[in-house]
C-alpha cells in the first residue's frame, strides 16, 4: 500500500503532496472519455438561446418578490411559514443552480445576462464569484482528483454527521462568510493561489467587499430596526432553504470514485420532479453536464435521451439515489477505499480504467 | 518563412462553425463565418490548451468546449474567464473555392 492508496486517510488540501502525486501520474489537466454525438447534433445541443432562462430567471424574480413581500407582512403569525419556506428554498437553493449555469455563461446567449444573474447568485450562495469561478474551472479541469478538485464535498472516510449539518447551512456559511472576509480583507490564501491567476485576486478581493458591505447593512437595519427580519430575508435563507440545494448537491459526486478520468465513474445522474428540476436548472443530469459543460441546462434532458446508451442507468429517483449514497458512506466509515461502481449497458464503451481506484471492492450495484 | 498552406474545400467548413487543422506539428483552427468569410487561429486554448474545434462558434466568438472561456477568432483578444490570454491569429483566404491560411513554415 503506497502514501496515496485509497484505503487510508487522503489529504483533500490543494497544496499538499496529493497535488504533486496527481500532477506526476498525469491525472491533472488530463484527457476524459467522453460519449460520441456527431458534431451536427452537438451543434445543436449547444446552441444558445434566452428563451428558457429569460422565462425561468422572471419566474423566480417573481417568486422571490412574492413569498418575500408576504414574508414581510406575515411577519410575527403562522401564516408566515409557507411563504418563508418557498422564499428560503427559493433564495438558498435556487442560487446555486443559476450560479452554476451562468457561471458556465451557457443559461443565456446574452452574455451580460449571465453575468448579472451569476453575481446575484453568487451573492445569494456566500460565494466569491471571481475565486468560485476559477474553482469551478479547476473542478471541471479535474473532477474529483484528490488534491487537485477543490469542490469536493464528501471526502473519504466521510464525516456523515457533517455532512447531515450541511442540510441547514453548517458548516458551510460560516466557511463561506470567514472566507468572504479574509478575501475583503485582502487575503488570498495559498490553496486559493493553487487556482485563481494572480491578475484575478484584486477583483476577487473587490467583490468580496463588496458582499461583505451588504451583509453589514443588513446586520446594521436589523439593529436599527430591532427586528431579525431583514436577516431572514438577506443571509438567512442560505442555512433555512438550503436544504434542497444541499440534498442535489450531495449526490453529484457522493459515493463514488476518485481519481478516474471517466465521468461515468465519478458522476451521477438522478431523474428527479419537475418542480426540482425547476430548482436545480437540469443539474440532476450530471454526467452529461460534466462531459459536455458546453450543453445548456435546458438541452440536457436532450443530450440525455442521446448517450445514455453510454452511460450507466441513472438512479430512478432522489430517494433511490439517496439509497446508494447513504450505503455507500456507512460502508466508507470502515472501508475508506470503497465506492460505487455501477454496471453499464452492453451498448457502453468499457469505462476507462486506468486510474481507477476501486478494483476488487465489491460493488453494490453490479450487475443491476 | 511564411507560406499559404492549403486546408480544405469551403464546403467542408459549416456557415459559422470550426475544423481542426493539423499541419507541421502544429494545430490550427479554422473558421467560417455566417456569410462565408474564413479565419485562422492556434488550435487551443491559451488556458488549458484543449482543442478549441469542439467548441461553439457564435457569430464572432468561439467558445472552449473546456470551461466555456471565449475569443473573438477574428482578432485572438480574451473576452470570457477563465481565458485570459489572447489566442494568436494567422491570415485566411478563400481561392478557387479552398481555404489557405499563412503560417510560419520551418
Ligand atoms: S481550456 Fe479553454 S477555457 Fe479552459
Amino acid at each position: 500500500m503506497n502514501a496515496f492508496s485509497p484505503q487510508i486517510k487522503r489529504d483533500y488540501s490543494l497544496d499538499g503532496p496529493e497535488n504533486r502525486h496527481a500532477v506526476e501520474v498525469g491525472l491533472a489537466s488530463a484527457e476524459w472519455y467522453h460519449s460520441e454525438v456527431p458534431r451536427k447534433v452537438m451543434k445543436s445541443l449547444m446552441r444558445r438561446s434566452d428563451e428558457a432562462a429569460d422565462r425561468d430567471t422572471v419566474l423566480w424574480f417573481l417568486l422571490l418578490i412574492f413569498t418575500g413581500s408576504a414574508t414581510i407582512a406575515l411577519w410575527g403569525s403562522w401564516w408566515v411559514l409557507p411563504f418563508l419556506l418557498g422564499y428560503g428554498v427559493l433564495y438558498g437553493t435556487a442560487c446555486d443552480s443559476r450560479w452554476h449555469e451562468c457561471g458556465h455563461g451557457t443559461a443565456f446567449k446574452t452574455d451580460w445576462k449571465n453575468n448579472a444573474v451569476y453575481h446575484i447568485a453568487s451573492f445569494m450562495v456566500m460565494r466569491n464569484p471571481i475565486s468560485w469561478r476559477w474553482s469551478h474551472a479547476r473542478h471541471h479541469t479535474d473532477t474529483i482528483i484528490v488534491g487537485r478538485d477543490p469542490e469536493i464535498v464528501l471526502m473519504r472516510p466521510p464525516e456523515i454527521a457533517m455532512a447531515a449539518l450541511k442540510f441547514i447551512g453548517v458548516p458551510d456559511i460560516f466557511y463561506e462568510l470567514r472566507t468572504l472576509a479574509r478575501n475583503a480583507a485582502g487575503i488570498i490564501t495559498e490553496a486559493e493561489k493553487d487556482y485563481i491567476p494572480e491578475a484575478e485576486r484584486p477583483k476577487a478581493i473587490y467583490w468580496a467587499r463588496v458582499h461583505m458591505a451588504i451583509y453589514g447593512a443588513a446586520v446594521l437595519l436589523a439593529l436599527v430596526t430591532w427586528s431579525i427580519l431583514p436577516l431572514v430575508l438577506i443571509g438567512g435563507p442560505r442555512i433555512y432553504g438550503c436544504w434542497h440545494m444541499v440534498m442535489m448537491g450531495l449526490l453529484q459526486h457522493g459515493g463514488l470514485a476518485e481519481d478516474v478520468l471517466d465521468h461515468r465513474l465519478n458522476s451521477r445522474t438522478v431523474l428527479i420532479n419537475p418542480v426540482s428540476r425547476f430548482l436545480y436548472w437540469n443539474m440532476n443530469y450530471h454526467v452529461e453536464h460534466h462531459m459536455f459543460p458546453m450543453v445548456p441546462y435546458h438541452a440536457l434532458p436532450r443530450l440525455h435521451a442521446l448517450i445514455k446508451h453510454d452511460l450507466p442507468a441513472p438512479n430512478p429517483s432522489i430517494a433511490d439515489a439517496y439509497g446508494d449514497l447513504i450505503y455507500a458512506l456507512v460502508r466508507q466509515t470502515r472501508e475508506a477505499g470503497y465506492t460505487i461502481r455501477r454496471a453499464l449497458p452492453p451498448t457502453a464503451q468499457p469505462y476507462c480504467e486506468e486510474f481507477h481506484d476501486t478494483d476488487g471492492v465489491p460493488s453494490r450495484r453490479a450487475g443491476k | 518563412m511564411s507560406g499559404w498552406i492549403d486546408v480544405c474545400d469551403a464546403e467542408d467548413i459549416d456557415l459559422e462553425d470550426v475544423i481542426r487543422f493539423d499541419h507541421g506539428g502544429r494545430t490550427f483552427a479554422v473558421y467560417r463565418t455566417l456569410d462565408g468569410a474564413v479565419f485562422a487561429t492556434d488550435g487551443l486554448c491559451t488556458h488549458e490548451k484543449v482543442h478549441l474545434a469542439d467548441g461553439l462558434v457564435m457569430d464572432d466568438t468561439i467558445e472552449c468546449p473546456k470551461h466555456n472561456g471565449r475569443f473573438n477568432y477574428q482578432t485572438g483578444a480574451a473576452l470570457r474567464a477563465p481565458v485570459c490570454e489572447a489566442l494568436a491569429t494567422y491570415p485566411a483566404r478563400l481561392r478557387d473555392g479552398r481555404i489557405e491560411i499563412e503560417v510560419e513554415q520551418s
